[in-house]
Parts: C-alpha cells; sequence; structure tokens
C-alpha cells in the first residue's frame, strides 16, 4: 500500500518541464510532496480498503465459480444473460431508470412551481418534503399496507372499489350455488339452469345454498312452498340450508329456511327468454303460460361477485406500484433541489416574456424550464443512480409469490450471493451494475467540473 | 489462486481466535474459583427457590426429583458460549429461559445470537469471519450435511451421544446424523400434518372431522354450502405449499416413494407426482374453496392465512387452514382460544393411512469444547424441553418429556400423535432438498407450486417445471 502511494504522489503525469527542477519540491502554496502524501494518506487508505478494494475483489470473484476455487472465465457473465430471473430483472431495472426519475423529476418541478404561487407553499413543500425523513423500510412497510389485496385494509384499493362499486354494484347472492341433488345445473358464466323442463299447472323448486345467514338481504323472510296454479307455471327459489342443520329435507322447503328476494329467473326456449319473473320475500315467483315446457334459467347477474379491487402486487402490477412509492418518497427531493434553481432563476427574464405577451404556459414552457435545465439533469441524473441500486423497496413490497416478477438487479444480487449461495454470479452482478452506473457518473463530474470551472 | 490463498489467511485466523478463547477460559478459571463458589451458593438457593414455586402446583415434586438427576452436566464457571438461531419474538424468550437455566446449572454465561434465514449462508459468513457461534440450531437436514461436508460441525460427545440416544426415537437419531456419526440435536420439532378449523364455522355448517381425503371434500362442500369459504391458503409464502404437497404425497405415494423423490432418485415426472398434483388441484383448482381466489392467496403470508380465518365471528374468510403446530402462535394473537374456538384435526388421508410430516430444528456444535458439549447434551435432555414445552408453542421429539407438561390439551394431542408416530414420520421433504430447489422465495419448488396454485389444470407443466429446477438444483 505504502509504494503504491509513493508511486501515485506524482499526481500531476506531464510532469513539471526539468530545467526547473529545483523549484518542483515544492509548490505553488510552499507545502513538500512528501507532507501532502502524508495527509492524503489516510484518506488514500480508507478509500483503498473500503472502496478500492471491495470493487478490485468483486471483480476477481466473477471470475470464479460458486466455491470459489476455479476460475470461470466469462461463466458468471454468461449467465448474467441467460438466467430468467437475471432478465426480468434487467428488464424491470430499464423500467424503473426510464419511470422513476422522470415520474419523480416532473412531479417535482410541478410541486416547485405551483407552491411558488401558493400563500402556504412552505407548509406544502414540508408535507411534500416529508416522505424523505422515512426509511426506506419504513416506507416499504407502509406500502405494503396501502396496496393491500383486501379493500377493507389497503387503501389503494378501498378507493378503488369505492369508485368502482358507485357505477356497478354488486349483487345479493355472490356464492349461491346448487347443492347436493339439485335439479339445477351450471349453465356456463355463472348462471344456473334446470335439467328439466317445466309445464303448466308444475311447481317448481330452485334450491341454492351457500350464502351465510348474516348477509342474506334484508326482504328474506320465510320460505313458502308455491301453490299450483292453472295455466301458469310457479315455483319457490330459496336458501336450502340452516344454520347449524344443515340442508334438511334436501330440495324440499323447511320451517327454517329463507326465501331469495329478488332473484330473477328467466325462462328460456332455444336459448331465447320467452318470460321472466322476480322472486318475492317468501322466494315465491310465477311465470305467465309462454314459459311452458322451457327450461328456467338463474342469469349470472344474480350472483355476481362484489368487486375485489386490482390486483396491485399480482405479477402484472407489482413494478409500477413500486415504483409508485418510490416516486411518493422521492418527489420530495426533486422538488426541494428545483424549487433552490428556481428561486435562483432572474425574475427580470420572466417578467420580459409576460411584458411580451407571452401566456403563462408560454413563460413555464419556454423560460422557465429552459433555465432550469441544469437544476433539471442533476435532479435526474441522480435519481438515476439511486434508482439503479433500488433493493429496500421491491424485497420489502413485493410478496413472496411476485418477487420474480418485481425483480430488480440488486434484489437478484442478494438473492445470488445470499439465498443461492452464487457468490460468483453475485458478483458478476455487481459489477455489470458498476459498469451501468460509471456514464451517469461520469457524466454528473464531468457537468460539476464544467460548473467550477464557470 | 488468489482465493484459495485467501482461504488459508482465513482458516489461520480462525484457529487463533480458538486458541485464545481457550486460553482466557483456563485464565479465568484459575483466578475467580472463590467468585465460582458463591455463584454455586446462589445457584443452589435459587433452585431451590424453583423447587418451592413448583411444589405449588401439584405433582411437580416427582418431576423435581427426577429433573435433578435426568441430566448431569459439568461446572462449568466462568466459560462462555454463543448459540445462535432463526427464532424471534416469544419462541426467542422462551428459548431464552432455556438457557438460562443451563447458566443456573452449570456456571457458563451463553448468549443467544439472532441469525437470518437462510442460517447456513449466515453461519457461512461467521465462519469465513472465524467466529462461529459455538452452537448453531439448523433447520434442515440438508443444512447439517452442508456444515459437516464443510468441516464446520463437529460430532457429538459420548454424553451428548448418549443423552440422545436415551431420549429420542431411531428416526430422529437418523435425520441428525451425517454417515452415521451423529451431529445434530433435534431439540424442536414441528408436527407439520394438522387442520385447523373454525369450531362455530363447523358447527354453523353441521360439518365434521374428517378421516379421508373424501370426507374433507365433504366437509369442505358442507362448510361452503353454510355460506363460508372452506380453506384458507398462505401461497404468498412457498412453504406453506411444499407442506400441502408433501402431506399429500407422502400420504399416497407411500414413505418410500417419498424417501426416493426427496434424494431425487425419482423424478418429478412421475406419475406418482402427477396423481398427488392432481389430487391437490381437487381443492386448490376450485376457485370457490380458497379465501380470495387464488391470485388473493398468493398474496396472504402465513400469518394472516391463520388470522383471516380465526377473525370475523361467524364469517371468517375461511373455516380451516391447513399447518403446523406452530399455527397456535397466530391464533394466539386473535381473540379465539385453542381448544374451544380454534380446534384441529390430523390431516386426512389420501392414501391408505394418514401422513405424519415434520420438521424442526436441530442443535449443531460448530466449535468444540467442554462448555459446548455439555450444552448439546442439556439440550437433548428431557428438561430443557420440558421447561419450553411449558411455557407453550413448542414442540418436541424428546420421548423423555412427559406429555403432561404441554399447557393445553391441544397441544397434548399434537405432542402425542408426534411421539407415537416412532419412526413413521418423515421429515419435510422441502427442507431435505437443496436450498435452491426447496428453500429460496421465489424459486424452485415454492415458485412452481405458487404457479401451479395459480393455474391448477396444468399438472404436466408444473411437473416437467419442478424437474427441470430439480435436475438443476440436485446436479450442481
Amino acid at each position: 500500500m505504502a509504494s503504491a502511494t509513493a508511486a501515485g504522489t506524482g499526481p500531476s503525469p506531464e510532469g513539471p518541464p526539468v530545467p526547473v527542477a529545483p523549484k518542483s519540491r515544492r509548490s505553488v502554496t510552499g507545502t513538500r510532496r512528501t507532507v501532502a502524501a502524508l495527509f492524503l494518506l489516510p484518506a488514500l487508505v480508507l478509500l483503498g480498503a473500503l472502496v478500492v478494494y471491495p470493487i478490485g475483489y468483486s471483480l476477481i470473484r466473477s471470475f470464479y465459480d460458486q466455491s470459489g476455487d476455479a476460475f470461470a472465465g466469462f461463466d458468471n457473465y454468461e449467465a448474467l444473460f441467460t438466467d430468467d430471473g437475471i432478465r426480468t430483472a434487467l428488464k424491470n431495472n430499464v423500467v424503473w431508470v426510464v419511470f422513476a426519475p422522470t415520474v419523480a423529476t416532473a412531479l417535482g418541478l410541478i410541486f416547485a412551481v405551483l407552491t411558488e404561487r401558493v400563500r402556504w407553499g412552505t407548509a406544502f413543500k414540508l408535507v411534500v418534503f416529508m416522505p424523505m425523513a422515512i426509511s426506506m423500510l419504513a416506507a416499504g412497510i407502509i406500502f405494503r399496507l396501502v396496496y393491500d389485496q383486501d379493500p377493507d385494509k389497503g387503501v389503494a384499493n378501498a378507493v378503488w372499489v369505492g369508485v368502482h362499486d358507485t357505477f356497478a354494484e354488486s349483487s345479493a347472492f355472490p356464492k349461491a350455488h346448487p347443492g347436493r341433488q339439485s335439479p339445477l345445473e351450471p349453465a356456463g358464466g355463472g348462471a344456473f339452469v334446470t335439467k328439466q323442463p317445466v309445464a303448466l299447472g308444475e311447481t317448481v323448486v330452485l334450491p341454492l345454498v351457500g350464502v351465510a345467514p348474516d348477509r342474506m338481504p334484508d326482504g328474506a323472510k320465510q320460505a313458502a312452498p308455491a301453490e299450483p296454479e292453472d295455466g301458469r307455471i310457479t315455483g319457490t327459489t330459496w336458501q336450502d340450508f340452516t344454520r347449524g342443520k344443515g340442508s334438511g329435507t334436501p330440495g324440499g322447503v323447511d320451517s327454517t329456511e329463507l326465501g331469495y328476494p329478488g332473484m330473477r329467473i328467466e325462462a328460456v326456449k332455444d336459448g331465447e327468454v320467452v318470460a321472466s319473473a322476480t322472486a318475492a320475500g317468501d322466494g315465491t315467483f310465477t311465470l305467465p303460460a309462454e314459459a311452458d315446457g322451457a327450461l328456467l334459467r338463474l342469469p349470472a347477474d344474480n350472483f355476481k361477485e362484489p368487486y375485489n379491487g386490482l390486483d396491485w402486487l399480482g405479477p402484472s402490477l407489482v413494478t409500477p406500484a413500486v415504483i409508485g412509492s418510490y416516486v411518493w418518497m422521492w418527489a420530495g427531493f426533486a422538488m426541494v433541489l428545483i424549487a433552490a434553481g428556481l428561486a435562483g432563476v432572474p425574475r427580470e427574464l420572466l417578467e420580459a416574456a409576460r411584458v411580451d405577451g407571452a401566456s403563462e404556459w408560454q413563460v413555464f414552457r419556454r423560460v422557465t424550464v429552459p433555465l432550469l435545465a441544469p437544476v433539471l439533469a442533476v435532479v435526474v441524473v441522480t435519481l438515476m443512480i439511486n434508482v439503479l441500486k433500488v433493493f429496500d423497496l421491491v424485497f420489502i413490497i413485493a410478496p413472496g409469490s411476485s418477487q420474480d416478477d418485481a425483480n430488480v438487479l440488486a434484489l437478484e444480487l442478494y438473492r445470488k450471493g445470499f439465498a443461492s449461495d452464487q457468490p460468483g454470479i453475485a458478483s458478476a452482478i455487481a459489477v455489470f451494475l458498476l459498469l451501468l452506473v460509471i456514464p451517469v457518473m461520469w457524466f454528473n463530474v464531468r457537468r460539476l467540473r464544467r460548473e467550477v470551472r464557470r | 489462486m488468489r482465493t484459495s490463498s485467501t482461504k488459508g489467511t482465513r482458516s489461520t485466523l480462525g484457529r487463533t481466535t480458538r486458541t485464545t478463547r481457550a486460553a482466557g477460559i483456563t485464565g479465568i478459571t484459575g483466578t475467580t474459583r472463590a467468585a465460582a463458589a458463591l455463584a454455586a451458593g446462589v445457584l443452589a438457593l435459587s433452585l431451590t427457590a424453583c423447587g418451592g414455586g413448583d411444589d405449588g402446583k401439584g405433582d411437580d415434586g416427582k418431576g423435581d426429583g427426577k429433573q435433578a438427576d435426568s441430566v448431569t452436566l459439568p461446572k462449568l464457571d466462568g466459560e462462555s458460549l454463543e448459540v445462535a438461531a432463526v427464532w424471534t419474538g416469544t419462541e426467542q424468550e422462551n428459548f431464552k429461559k432455556v438457557l438460562a437455566e443451563f447458566e443456573k446449572r452449570t456456571g457458563a454465561k451463553v448468549t443467544f445470537v439472532p441469525a437470518q434465514d437462510p442460517i447456513i449462508n449466515f453461519l457461512g459468513s461467521k465462519v469465513a469471519g472465524g467466529a462461529p457461534p459455538d452452537v448453531a440450531l439448523l433447520p434442515q437436514p440438508g443444512a447439517i450435511k452442508q456444515a459437516v461436508d464443510k468441516g464446520w460441525a463437529k460430532p457429538l460427545g459420548a454424553e451428548a451421544a448418549k443423552e440422545l440416544s436415551e431420549n429420542y426415537s431411531q428416526g430422529w437419531q437418523d435425520i441428525g446424523s451425517v454417515d452415521g456419526k451423529p451431529y445434530g440435536v433435534y431439540y424442536k420439532a414441528a408436527n407439520k400434518s394438522l387442520i385447523w378449523y373454525n369450531a362455530q364455522v363447523f358447527a354453523n355448517a353441521g360439518a365434521e372431522e374428517p378421516k379421508t381425503w373424501d370426507e374433507l371434500l365433504t366437509t369442505a362442500q358442507t362448510v361452503y354450502d353454510s355460506g363460508v369459504t372452506p380453506f384458507s391458503v398462505g401461497g404468498a409464502e412457498g412453504w406453506t405449499l411444499t407442506d400441502w404437497f408433501e402431506n399429500v404425497y407422502l400420504s399416497q405415494a407411500g414413505p418410500e416413494k417419498y424417501d426416493q423423490l426427496a434424494k431425487h432418485e425419482i423424478k418429478w415426472t412421475d406419475p406418482s407426482v402427477k396423481d398427488a398434483l392432481t389430487t391437490l388441484a381437487g381443492i386448490w383448482g376450485k376457485k370457490d374453496y380458497v379465501a380470495g381466489g387464488p391470485a388473493g392467496a398468493l398474496q396472504t403470508d402465513f400469518p394472516t392465512s391463520v388470522t383471516q380465518a380465526f377473525t370475523g365471528g361467524d364469517q371468517p374468510k375461511a373455516g380451516m387452514v391447513f399447518e403446523g403446530d406452530f399455527a397456535q402462535v397466530n391464533i394466539g394473537e386473535t381473540e379465539a382460544e385453542v381448544g374451544t374456538d380454534a380446534k384441529v384435526f390430523p390431516f386426512p388421508a389420501v392414501g391408505d393411512t394418514a401422513p405424519v410430516v415434520s420438521g424442526g430444528d436441530a442443535a449443531v456444535i460448530l466449535e468444540d469444547s467442554k462448555a459446548a458439549q455439555a450444552l448439546a447434551t442439556w439440550l437433548a435432555s428431557p428438561d430443557a424441553a420440558s421447561i419450553q414445552a411449558e411455557l407453550g408453542g413448542f414442540l418436541s421429539p424428546n420421548s423423555g418429556v412427559d406429555s403432561s407438561v404441554y399447557p393445553n390439551a391441544v397441544q397434548k394431542k399434537i405432542a402425542e400423535a408426534l411421539v407415537s408416530a416412532g419412526d413413521d414420520f418423515r421429515f419435510d421433504m422441502s427442507d431435505q432438498a437443496p436450498q435452491a430447489f426447496g428453500g429460496t422465495p421465489g424459486k424452485g419448488e415454492w415458485k412452481t407450486l405458487q404457479d401451479f396454485l395459480k393455474n391448477p389444470e396444468d399438472v404436466a407443466g408444473a411437473q416437467e417445471k419442478l424437474e427441470a429446477d430439480a435436475a438443476a438444483a440436485y446436479g450442481g
């Protein structure tokens, strides 16, 4: 190490010209190079031990096999592009890098520009910035709850179901179905139909089971057997099940059983509905003479399930959902930086544009945004670096069953390295991530230098 | 090249640490004899106090005498030990009480090191760092074998081995052994062949405890007819699904095939696997039989899958939930009382006999010393197991444990079922498999069974996927 630093003490590769050699022992400020090196040493040692050595070791480790004993060449890197898990991770990382920084920056820009104009701007900024004070882990746990499937727990589904249900109502008998030895059979699409056609003057029984007593509609009364009528078809549709007692007489109306008020019954002949009726509180209904010889059908909308909301953490929505939680955290960060940049924008320019007759949108689009461009670039690039290493949110929010679909490189690195004991492949992922970060870093450093020169 | 040299350094490091520790111990014993004597006096006092407390309960008078005799432990004043396990919460606290009793009896100081899953990788980094814990509790037989192969685990000494053979049936001794040598003491066991049910739901539906798979289906239908979804499945965690499969497979295909499949001597494309998956699809494939449907089940974690079956009065989200005795811990979080509101029946027989699938945690010595051996001996004794058994949520395969120490009738019934299974039980198959196949979230068997729960029609596809993953995991 010591020799390395000694070799590295000449930071200017060109070196001073030979003729002025005696002078070269002292720099402009008059300190000796050895002294400078001495002061640099602690930092160099720390950097070397904590940054350079781990990078170097990961690089070397990535060329060895699982046990670390045999050289594996580029096998680990080959696995990077053939392993399904890593490929999904790569694809998701691209989605992350494209969407998360841009959405967070766009929201930050909107917030920053708008809060400048409201009186309670600072308070608003404070609220938007607040999530930054929470650790990623805590945010992950919060959003795990937000995205909970159960609308009674997850606020996302609670809102979604609330909106949905104002437009489409669910039915009264979602889980009703024919019991054993029933005269009904499933007709596809959730409807049920009688096995036998009905004839005039007959009474029909349409028993179903599966509606819990406390979920019965309020109008439900004790079920009554239908009275036969000439020239009509009468019948009963009811819950053929009593709590604690079972079915009683299967297909027979027992005294403790309840009717299905509001159940729709259709008489179907050759696929066409010829008559229809709705059951009364005791479950009885009457069909006119046209229904003679038809099959009775209980259409599917009687049994429509209550809407259960979106599968936020299911395979298809999990990545956007996690990105949403990331934006919640980082939009505040973008907003604060952009607001600071905005404070530095010369007012005269905006005023001049307004005097020239530009609309507010034009001022924003043609003056504010171009002036803010350097700041926006900083924010986007910083977020990009941040997004490349995203791990905790995905690890916590995605449930085990969809972790594969939400996978990102940093998570896959962890899983390969610590769960499946594949340190070689994990190192290769680490090196690959480093390669991805380098261009972004280079851009940032170069821009910073330019700024300093200015 | 570079790697091998690093390894060399590591092992030297490890050795140095060990020697230093040993030296430290002798030094301390030399100087603090007086203190030790004092400690022993205090110990005797506190033990008497304990005895007095127990006497109040009545029948423990004899047990107390037996306890003092049942295991002899050396005096270890001044020694210190580290024990690593993945347990958290109440389980950890209860285990610490067992360690405290060991400290009391021997004078050694025991520190509990909380570990993370998979513990074998956790230990790997500790060994690489040169300071592994003295004793670790490993949950998988595969992990014990791995630890032995890597030279981390040390065999049990004569004392511990004697205690083990006195208190454990051959089956439990065998799964703790590698190449005939005893390494692991199965301190804790799990009976994973249980179905818990909401007694109120069964009463409302007029359903009865089933004995066979067909009866289970009938019961499920009855519960469904009463307006309650029959099953709650914690599909967000793959291991609950592998346990479902293992119970069906063990009962249907028999123990021989089970062992073969566990070792991957037969392929997952075997017709017996097809039968088991098809049988499973009889429940998983009915959308209305699983709470929340398959999509909902895949987002239900295990604790929720248990609690949702025992909350909601007459209308819980489900009537039955399958899992091991440890589900009690989660039931404890609800208002339901185990034994009255929450009851249990053994997993019904799919084939000729009902399955008994078990799991467990084995204590393995990583740093051989007199103290570590003594701790292994202690954990193999009925005394240690009785302490934790009394506290609840714990099941011991130790046949020396009197089943009357279990805190409730349900726990007692489960424990008796486990011990009486003798050598007929089978250890959790996914725990025997390589970690990449049987124990990694989102991979291998866990992931494939989750996909199968989503799409139970594709039996052949699931089998092929299982075989491909198994071949990769067992082969490499």
